[in-house]
């Protein structure tokens, strides 16, 4: 199917590209934004540049990383953070461990968000059985417990970051189409969608020019608050021995490992924990304000 | 001090009303309610000054944005604080300022002393409870009365508002009720604690004007045997002839002017009222205009025809969806509109006409033919192409038919980048010169449509519309969302790009006035089908068919020297063409009267009765 998006029109959002400009701009300009981005660009910068902000490798086990008794070291001048319980840098192992989180909450969560809103448009756009058909297998796989499912999935491909990252995008889609579903049904009750079909529209320019740009600000949200949820989940699923495996350090199994001795050595279980709180609290904030500028009928509105 | 000085004033401009002090119920002394906009504070009413006296009847007409809403919230205390509130002046009510009443005093005020109605009775009353409990619950929140009191005060109320089977009602869900019946519910439910002033914000603004003039009546027995003193919220100039004693008019949250509505109707004083009164559109202007202007007498070739048209919708019930009911909401309509005139179909809330509006541009499946000139098509599917370029439509609601996502400038050039006209340099041209065609800036076309106001954004519709230069334009209630003197203005425009690019229109309307000023030719709708067509004189001076009659008669005069007495009344409440499957409706013919003029032969009550077998 062929889009009826002539070449001019792409030109005429390039001439538009100063207001991309002001996007950033605006972005910029709201304090909770940069509070969000500097989360973000710390946890991408850490992530990146891991091999050069720390002096050790993230599996590598230190003579001195225990204490004469076995146990982990506490926070201190040789390791930042302290020490897990088998002597490995925390600090490293959170800057690599961000490699990981950032992949699966952005590459899981963003198949999520395309699956969810393709299914959720068409469903909701089209009705009749294609959307019967479509929903109800969307409640199924609600009903069906994400986690079991995702056990399956794991146990039967051999459990690697990739496959972890499809696994979480195949159990976490549901919800985003049982949202886009709704909203894009009421959306395409509107009169302006009526308008559209009455000057002879194709389906294919009202869903992408018309029921689309309506969505972006709850796919921005869900997008946003689906990254913390994704990188839970692979925690969850890399303590259940089907996730990211071992020594490969992700922000959930550090956290899966050592919270056993949370009492002894609460180190182990807080700097992760604080990691993935900023993240997505970096995300949410970005998403937050993303989602108003992105809105025109906001604009001037402040 | 400044209240001295306000009575003054409207000793000077009431006169003949009752001045007596002990007479006056509710004042209002300076006024100031301001909206919080980042830091500033904007006065949506700005120093309002005015009083009502005991069963007295006040109309506060103005056009939206003029405040009279924020007025009455102000004085039941229910402004979106802290958004909006007072900022200044005072209400009195009873000896007290309610400006500085507690909101239990307020509790204490609203519904029991002061009562209000609000314009949407589908919207005011809870859908999940019964009328019966939401009126025993209002009866009760001010009173003591137990539960059987309660349910026999709640039935009289009912009786008193007209409500046929008062008892079998109480028992009723909201949506089980016409929308007349249930503004009669929201009036017998503010009136059952007998206030002093009940305030009708538009109360027959969302009803269809047969039921406007039951509602308008039922309001004028109540207070003469209440006395209570009503304060009538309207734009309508034809209600306030009707129903005022004394009317204020507002613009920008300004009294502009105020005094007794006879005086207000033959001696405007401000030119905001006389500019007010001369948009109202009467019936028969439009016959006078004619008569002005020499009537060129030519064929005119048929642009579109109609015949047969049948449109239904399926009603399923049961466990397994079973069709079991289908809706006739258009039952074999024929008509034609020729090039370059006006054709109007009239009638009211559900009689089909919007739905033939959807059939023609294929919005929702039809059968019988339509044939737009040198192209055929079965209902279903005329060459989509030429369809979609030749018939254009105009939406009822500017604020809903155009994405607000979109700059208006791309909504205008959107038809002609969708049929692959032109170049882009070429379409961004035409947007251009529509724009200015329409009365708007062409350096507005970067906006969002939710900067614009609602006659700007029909304004842009009619732009949209042109954009394919059409050969019919399909509008549906295009005007009916807009205030009297935005609605003279769009219909001038209409008028003049007819002229200019020989377009015809298929005008959809509930309003006989409006209809009445613009059409050529007129089709009165019932029921799904046509009861009446013909000329704009065949059909307004000489109408034939009872249903007619009562539409024309139920039009409200902007005249209070031309007030009704009595309303005319429909027998029953307008029936829903609902039929059991495999139920035909009963079809009425139409009989030429000659001349082009057309009547059903059935009277209106057979129609009725084929619906209720």
């Amino acid at each position: 199917m062929s889009l009826p998006i002539s070449p001019d029109v792409v030109a005429g959002n390039a001439s538009s590209n100063p207001a991309v400009k002001t996007v950033w701009a605006q972005l910029l300009a709201r304090p909770l934004a940069l509070i969000g981005l500097f989360f973000v660009a710390v946890t991408v910068l850490g992530a990146v540049f891991a091999p050069w902000l720390t002096a050790f490798e993230p599996n590598e086990q230190m003579f001195d990383g225990l204490s004469i008794e076995g146990a982990p070291m506490p926070p201190g001048e040789t390791f930042w953070l302290g020490t897990d319980l088998l002597g490995r840098d925390l600090l490293t192992r959170i800057l690599y461990g961000a490699r990981t989180s950032l992949i699966i909450g952005i590459a899981a969560n963003g198949i999520a968000l395309i699956i969810g809103t393709f299914v959720g448009v068409v469903a909701g756009y089209f009705r009749g059985w294609v959307g019967a058909v479509l929903m109800r297998f969307t409640d199924l796989m609600m009903a069906f417990p994400a986690l079991l499912l995702a056990i399956c999935l794991a146990a039967v491909f051999s459990p690697s970051l990739w496959i972890v990252a499809m696994v979480i995008a195949l159990v976490y889609w549901v919800q985003t189409a049982r949202v886009i579903f709704t909203q894009t049904s009421s959306l395409a009750e509107r009169e302006f969608i009526d308008a559209e079909r009455a000057l002879g529209a194709s389906t294919s320019r009202i869903l992408l020019r018309h029921i689309l740009p309506h969505l972006v600000p709850t796919i921005i949200v869900w997008g946003t608050l689906g990254i913390s949820t994704t990188v839970l989940l692979e925690a969850t699923l890399s303590f259940l021995g089907v996730g990211v495996q071992p020594p490969t350090a992700s922000w959930g199994n550090i956290i899966f490992e050592n919270q056993t001795y949370f009492q002894a050595a609460p180190w182990l279980v807080f700097f992760p924990g604080v990691a993935i709180l900023a993240l997505a609290l970096g995300f949410n904030l970005v998403g937050d304000a993303m989602r108003d500028i992105l809105d025109p009928t906001q604009r001037g509105r402040d | 001090m400044s209240e001295v000085s306000v009575m003054d004033a409207s000793v000077e401009v009431s006169k003949g009303a009752p001045n007596d002090i002990n007479d006056r119920i509710l004042e209002l002394t300076e006024l100031v309610i301001s909206a919080r906009s980042g830091t500033e504070l904007v006065p949506l009413v700005d120093g309002l000054s005015l009083s009502l006296n005991r069963g007295e009847t006040l109309c506060i007409a103005g056009e939206s944005g003029s405040g009279k809403s924020m007025t009455s919230l102000a004085v039941m205390g229910l402004l979106p604080k802290p958004a909006v509130r007072i900022t200044g002046g005072a209400i009195n009510f009873d000896g007290r300022d309610l400006t500085q009443a507690s909101e239990r005093h307020m509790r204490h005020v609203r519904g029991n002393r002061i009562a209000m109605i609000f314009q949407e009775p589908m919207t005011s009353l809870n859908p999940v409870l019964t009328i019966g409990r939401q009126l025993i619950e209002a009866i009760q929140a001010h009173s003591s009365l137990g539960n059987r009191e309660a349910r026999q005060k709640a039935i009289e109320a009912l009786n008193s508002v007209r409500i046929p089977q008062a008892e079998q009602r109480l028992k009723q869900h909201p949506h089980e009720l016409s929308g007349g019946m249930r503004q009669r519910v929201m009036i017998a439910m503010a009136l059952a604690l007998e206030p002093d002033i009940l305030i009708a914000d538009e109360p027959t603004t969302a009803l269809d004007v047969t039921v406007q003039g039951e509602v308008l009546e039922l309001l004028r027995d109540l207070q003469k045997t209440h006395g209570t003193s009503i304060v009538l919220i309207t734009h309508d100039m034809g209600v306030v002839a009707e129903m005022a004693d004394r009317v204020v008019i507002m613009q920008k949250g300004r009294l502009v002017e105020q005094g007794d509505v006879a005086d207000i109707f033959a001696r405007p004083s401000h030119d905001y009222t006389k500019q007010l009164l001369a948009a109202v559109p009467r019936l028969g202007d439009g016959m006078r205009k004619a008569a002005l202007q020499p009537t060129k007498v030519e064929e005119k070739e048929v642009l579109l025809e109609v015949d047969d048209l049948c449109v239904q919708f399926d009603i399923k019930g049961g466990f397994f969806g079973k069709t079991t009911h289908h809706v006739h909401a258009v039952n074999g309509v024929s008509f034609e509109i020729r090039d370059r005139e006006t054709f109007s179909l009239v009638g009211e809330s559900g009689c089909g006409k919007s739905t033939i509006a959807k059939a023609l541009t294929g919005l929702v499946p039809s059968s019988g033919s339509v044939h737009l000139k040198q192209t055929t098509r079965d209902a279903s599917g005329l060459v989509a192409a030429t369809k979609h370029r030749d018939i254009q439509m105009i939406f009822q609601d500017p604020y809903a038919s155009l994405d607000p996502r979109m700059r208006v400038g791309d909504l205008v050039s959107e038809p002609m980048l969708i049929h692959k006209i032109g170049t882009a340099e070429e379409r961004k041209a035409r947007t251009a010169e529509l724009f200015e065609r329409v009365g708007l800036h062409t350096n507005q076309m970067e906006n969002y449509p939710h900067e614009f106001s609602g006659g700007q954004r029909q304004r842009i519709c009619i732009a949209r519309a042109l954009a394919l230069r059409p050969k019919l334009i399909i509008a549906d209630e295009s005007v009916a969302a807009l205030d009297v003197s935005v609605q003279a203005r769009v219909l001038a425009l209409l008028k003049e790009l007819q002229e200019e690019f020989g377009i015809a229109y298929l005008f959809i309307s509930h309003d006989m006035a409006v209809v009445e000023n613009i059409s050529d030719r007129v089709a009165v709708m019932y029921m799904g089908q046509i009861v009446e067509m013909g000329s704009r004189e065949q059909v307004f001076s000489n109408p034939q068919h009872p249903y007619t009659k009562k539409l024309i008669a139920a039009v409200p005069i902007p005249d209070p020297s031309q007030r009704r007495q009595e309303f005319s009344r429909l027998s029953d409440e307008i029936k829903s063409p609902v039929y059991k499957v495999g139920q035909l409706p009963h079809r009425v013919p139409l009989l030429s009267l000659g001349n082009g003029h057309f009547v059903s032969g059935d009277d209106f009550d057979s129609v009725s009765q084929h619906v209720a077998a």
